[in-house]
């Protein structure tokens, strides 16, 4: 097949370079915010996060103590050093704001008739005066700076920003919101499947249906019936609303799973007496484990990642926000411009779909293809 | 008590409910309300067969009819009154809300929203899919492409204001715009273009999906069909479109409508990058900025959501009760 079809080596080219730029420009935005969650946050804004790996140049501002000042053969003179540390590199350097790069590293300066600055390129500088000294005189440079790429950004929204918490509530909403429908679904799945009954046809035509309700139109009555019962804003309402709004997609998926398992099987052990009790739990249920995780998988991602729910079914206080709501309705506000802090928020709510999407991928796969094609 | 004890509690008292509860109304029915050891067992048996499923199915149910069912029918109810709930008004918030500006812009983006986002996305996953059909490294790219799937959208939203940032040191697109010695310029505030700028991010998180369904459908095309126009001297472009795609017709239109209901329920990423400023409001971002100040109101949006989401339902329940037969 291959060297018939299509493999005609300048069109086996061209698909491979296409496909290359397909996936690059895929991961490009998500590169670049993995990129920036280390970046020192002034690099940040001072060098897009593709010349992060190269040194970054700012302009910066120092002033020289006047205190310093000396006096030597006439003339007032301050000598120090602009890096505090005396790590560093000057390019250039100036002597007034509105020009703070004029002058190269190394140069001799005329900032006026009389007085004069250097600054070489290792950030020691000489400024002198006949008059005596008064104001610390300013000096503006331009140095440029290593990569700084450290784990700040991470350890700054996890320390102060309350993402730990987020976290932890995120967590909570998602591990049993993922495991109750799994267990409802699968009984009602079976029965679906193979229990022959009056009004089947109808229930799986429901099923089916239930699948495309827009979540919005539970989100009013359902919030009004949980006030009204105690329940209110709270885990318990969002487990609850999480489970409710899983099981069509659940039953669905589990039903088109038990349906294909072999009629054999299910048969002679009912010959043997099975009561169907027995059928489902030691035959059924362990032979669907792979529409069991693919589900599991679809929930979990699904809970995670979800912002409408959480929204309404949870109290809005820092306290239960999880991450989603957390990251949207405080940290875009709050911290709309410092791009590191989203960068690194963003990263710790995506890394554990993340995790998961990449080692349970075939069954996401095998459930996707049962829960559309059908 | 801190939430994730409750969290623990509530798995073991979920869990371990429903299990107690399947088994021991499973007990109960066939020792107690129909024990076979009486005079005619066969009888009971039968009976117990007959109540057996609903016992299967009660809680998913009450589950379904409590969180999916109800909903629809109280959802319309209460975009019956007003805002406080009080007085009846009839079509009153659907008449006011069909004449507010912010609605009909919603509305009209809305249907931009579903014009745009599932074509672009199936065509690039039909794409990916098809060129990396007969790759080596086919499945390493298939895999990457996929990835977004797996990213919330408030997260995907950032990872694109990223791209999006004004700033030519910080977004990409205004540092390409930088480097032609074009102004930067924010493509979140361009009027009219900004919501193609959205849409691409959701078409960024959906081709994944529309290409590994697709790909699976490309790959269960029998090979003769193929094989038979590669003798007749069909040119690759010609088995692609001539071949292959009239074959997966159905599964493109799966994946097309599958895409439509979702793009009809989003609302993070307008909620997260504009907020529905800069004319971007799409109808679930309209609901969500009425959501707790006008319940009559909102639930009216809802439902204006489930009339536009009925004809899919309907499609789906009749592709669903065909294939049954």
């Amino acid at each position: 097949m291959d060297n018939i079809a299509g493999t005609k080596s300048s069109l086996s080219w061209a698909v491979n370079i296409s496909v290359v730029l397909l996936v690059v420009i895929w991961l490009i935005p998500t590169v670049g915010l993995l990129v920036s969650s280390f970046r020192d946050r002034d690099q940040i804004s001072a060098t897009g996060w593709w010349l992060s790996p190269f040194p970054v140049s700012q302009n910066y501002q120092a002033k020289a103590p006047s205190d310093d000042a000396k006096a030597e053969g006439g003339v007032n003179v301050i000598t120090g050093n602009v890096f505090e540390d005396g790590k560093g590199k000057v390019t250039r350097f100036g002597g007034k704001r509105a020009a703070p790069t004029e002058f190269k590293a190394g140069e001799i300066a005329q900032l006026t008739k009389d007085r004069t600055l250097t600054v070489q390129s290792d950030g020691s500088y000489v400024y002198t005066s006949p008059a005596e000294i008064k104001r610390d005189p300013s000096i503006y440079y331009a140095a440029s700076s290593p990569p700084d790429f450290s784990l700040d950004n991470y350890r700054t929204i996890m320390a102060s920003d309350n993402m730990d918490r987020a976290f932890i509530n995120t967590l909570t909403v998602t591990i049993p919101a993922t495991i109750i429908p799994i267990l409802i679904a699968a009984f009602a799945a079976y029965a679906l499947a193979w229990m022959d009954f009056r009004g089947r046809g109808f229930l799986i035509a429901l099923v089916v249906g239930l699948l495309v309700v827009p979540l919005q139109l539970a989100l009013v009555p359902l919030l009004t019936l949980h006030n009204k019962v105690g329940i209110g804003q709270s885990f318990l309402g969002i487990w609850m609303a999480h489970t409710g709004f899983g099981l069509p997609l659940a039953i669905y998926l589990l039903r088109n799973y038990m349906v294909g398992l072999p009629r054999d099987i299910i048969e002679s052990a009912k010959v043997d007496g099975a009561t169907d009790f027995q059928v489902f739990t030691k035959i059924v249920l362990p032979l669907s484990f792979p529409a069991l995780a693919s589900f599991a998988i679809f929930q979990f991602l699904w809970t995670w990642n979800d912002l409408l729910v959480a929204k309404v079914f949870l109290p809005s206080n820092s306290e239960s926000w999880v991450m989603t709501v957390k990251i949207a309705d405080d940290l875009l506000g709050s911290k709309g411009g410092d791009w590191g802090i989203l960068a690194a928020a963003a990263f710790i709510s995506i890394a554990v779909p993340l995790i998961v999407f990449f080692t349970m991928q075939r069954y996401l796969v095998r459930g996707l293809l049962a829960g559309s094609v059908k | 008590m801190s939430p994730l004890i409750q969290g623990m509690l509530t798995i073991l008292i979920g869990v371990g409910g429903c299990i107690g509860y399947f088994f021991a109304s499973n007990l109960i029915l066939d020792k107690v309300i129909f024990p076979p050891q009486t005079k005619n067992p066969g009888k009971n048996i039968n009976r117990a067969n007959m109540v057996r499923p609903w016992l299967f199915l009660f809680p998913a149910l009450a589950a379904l009819s409590l969180y999916l069912i109800y909903p629809v029918v109280g959802s319309f109810y209460r975009s019956l009154f007003n805002r406080s709930g009080e007085d009846f008004i009839g079509f009153g918030n659907y008449s006011t809300m069909f004449a507010d500006d912010g609605f009909q812009t919603a509305l009209f983006n809305n249907f931009m929203w579903v014009l745009v986002v599932p074509a672009g996305a199936t065509f690039l996953g039909l794409l990916v899919a098809q060129l990396t059909d007969r790759l080596t490294w086919g499945n390493i790219a298939k895999s990457l492409i996929f990835m977004p799937m797996a990213i919330s959208f408030v997260g995907a939203s950032l990872i694109w204001k990223f791209v999006y940032a004004n700033n030519p040191d910080i977004g990409l697109i205004n540092a390409i715009r930088d480097s032609f010695g074009a102004a930067p310029l924010d493509p979140l505030q361009l009027p009219f273009w900004n919501n193609f700028f959205l849409m691409f991010i959701l078409v960024w998180i959906q081709t994944g999906f529309a290409m590994v369904i697709l790909s699976a459908a490309l790959r269960g095309i029998p090979e003769e069909t193929i094989e038979a126009a590669i003798i007749d001297g069909a040119n690759p472009f010609q088995i692609f479109f001539k071949i292959k795609v009239p074959q997966i017709m159905g599964t493109i239109v799966v994946v097309w409508t599958t895409i439509t209901i979702l793009v009809l329920k989003v609302f993070d990423i307008v909620y997260t990058m504009t907020g529905g400023n800069f004319g971007t409001e799409i109808l679930p971002s309209y609901m969500m900025s009425y959501m707790f100040r006008d319940d009559g109101r909102a639930t009216a949006v809802a439902f204006v959501i489930m009339i536009i989401v009925l004809p899919v339902m309907i499609w789906n329940i009749r592709q669903a009760r065909a294939e049954m037969k």
